[in-house]
């Protein structure tokens, strides 16, 4: 079947197999290789990206459904070359070790900050409770996304 | 690398275009909705159908939630994550919104639906035991017209419900019962999983309607714990017309295990879930009595 998927800003006509998961879409298809693919079954969220503005778990989502949808990735964090405040959060709080994690809790943390501009450290958690880091203990991470919002102007 | 079986993929352009591909494809079509059980289950071969028939661009007809006729109206294709933010929902079920903080994890909300969930008929869903407590019904529609289903009637068994190949659940209902003469109404839901995200190892939701110190109503539901349509009954029955005692609210909880049979798995044994059901039973019946004893305004 044809697609049409807006990634990043772009629209992307493909051919693709109704079963092509959204995650292979983009690493494969597009080669945006940013968005992770980890557990295969909805629990890591290693995948998340956004789907009409809104976190998803890529892994968990034909290509399909996204057709005439926008997606975005980590890929599309930064501005010209300006790293997204939450990236620069990571880079500051040693929010990753080995990174695997990282672009779907940074995705997620993003959409937090959008519509919670001062979260608490409780209100991380809750947001990434869906994501797992077998890396950081989460810590530096929570720590991460609060640097983020209060170097953005939301945080206290 | 979990990829689906190859199959076939419409996209509903209405609901009686969704039911005409259903009629099309017959047998071995299914709705495709937030796809967050139906895809893993494709990706296992645990579910192999030939059509999927995407319904989430039907947002104008099946997606909503408002009051009319007494009853909250639910559309099928609400998010939880819709559910969870809706006032609305909060203002007169606090049980939705207790249950939906512990269903799945915030990024899984986003997309799976309150139809999607009520259809996968897992025995551990946790809205089938919220909306068992409510005493809701479900509406289903066929290319004849539709039927609306209590909410016990709903499932038949494990994975399975009423709804035959060829339907659609459209809509979920939920009657807003302030009840007689000022009886006060209040409801909860906790579950006990083992980590933040997972499914239950068990589950009790509470709803109670107080008329002075009398229990004018309740409903007991429950999930995972192996019992009968999500509801407790007997527990019910016992409780209509008993003290608003914490006495009455024990003895409830331990009608509620009785009358369970739960299956031990990777879970928990049986016997623990039996406890959980009957402890669990107690914890969303104190509250849910608490709540219907405390104004709206000021809640916790
Ligand atoms: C990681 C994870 C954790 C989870 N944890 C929990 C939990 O703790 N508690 C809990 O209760 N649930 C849990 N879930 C389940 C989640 O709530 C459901 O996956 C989801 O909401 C199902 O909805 P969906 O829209 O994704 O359904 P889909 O996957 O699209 O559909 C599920 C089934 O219902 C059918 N269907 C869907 N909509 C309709 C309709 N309108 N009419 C007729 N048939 C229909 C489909 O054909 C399919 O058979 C979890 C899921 C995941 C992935
Ligand atoms: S790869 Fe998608 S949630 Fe793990
Ligand atoms: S940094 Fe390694 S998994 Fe999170």
């Amino acid at each position: 079947m044809q697609v049409n998927v807006t990634v990043n800003g772009t629209v992307f006509t493909r051919e693709v197999e109704p079963r092509l998961l959204l995650i292979h879409f983009l690493r494969d298809e597009l080669g945006l290789t940013g968005s992770h693919w980890g557990c295969d079954t909805s629990n890591c969220g290693a995948c998340v990206v956004w789907l009409d503005d809104v976190p998803v778990k890529s892994c968990t989502v034909l290509t399909a459904m996204a057709d005439g949808r926008r997606v975005r990735t980590v890929e599309d964090l930064d501005r010209g070359g300006q790293l997204d405040p939450v990236q620069q959060g990571f880079a500051e709080c040693h929010g990753l070790q080995c990174g695997f994690c990282t672009p779907g809790m940074m995705m997620t943390a993003r959409w937090l900050l959008d519509h919670n501009p001062d979260p608490s450290a409780e209100q991380v958690r809750e947001a990434i409770s869906g994501q797992v880091c077998r890396c950081t203990g989460y810590e530096n991470i929570v720590r991460s996304v609060l640097w983020a919002a209060k170097h953005e102007g939301g945080g206290t | 690398m979990q990829v689906p079986a190859h199959f076939e993929y419409e996209k509903a352009a209405s609901v009686s275009h969704a039911l005409l591909l259903l009629a099309r494809y017959g047998q071995d079509a299914r709705i495709l909705a937030g796809g967050h059980s139906l895809i893993p289950m494709m990706k296992l071969r645990l579910a192999q159908p030939e059509a999927l028939v995407d319904i989430n661009g039907l947002t104008d007809e099946l997606r909503y939630l408002r009051v009319s006729g007494g009853e909250l109206r639910i559309g099928a294709l609400v998010t939880h994550a819709q559910l969870l933010e809706s006032e609305l929902v909060g203002q007169h079920f606090a049980i939705l919104h207790d249950a939906e903080q512990v269903i799945a994890d915030p990024i899984v909300r986003n997309w799976g639906t309150i139809g999607g969930s009520l259809c996968q008929a897992d025995p551990s869903e946790d809205l089938s035991a919220a909306f068992a407590a409510l005493k809701g019904s479900m509406v289903v529609q066929g290319r004849d017209g539709s039927r609306v289903v209590p909410a016990r009637e709903f499932h038949t068994g494990p994975y399975e419900t009423v709804v035959a190949p060829g339907e659609l659940l459209t809509e979920i209902r939920l009657p807003i019962r302030t009840g007689a003469a000022g009886a006060r109404h209040g409801s909860a839901y906790v579950k006990v999983a083992r980590r933040v995200g997972d499914w239950p190892v068990g589950a009790a939701g509470a709803a109670i309607w107080l008329s002075g110190d009398t229990i004018a109503d309740a409903g007991i539901g429950l999930a995972a714990v192996g019992a009968r349509n999500f509801a407790a009954a007997p527990a019910e029955e016992f409780l209509r017309g008993a003290p608003a005692s914490t006495q009455s609210l024990r003895r409830a909880g331990q009608l509620a295990a009785e009358h369970c049979q739960p299956v031990p798995d990777q879970r928990g044994p049986a016997d623990y879930k039996r406890h959980l059901a009957s402890e669990l039973t107690v914890r969303a019946l104190v509250t849910a009595m608490r709540r219907a004893r405390t104004p709206a305004a000021g809640r916790p």
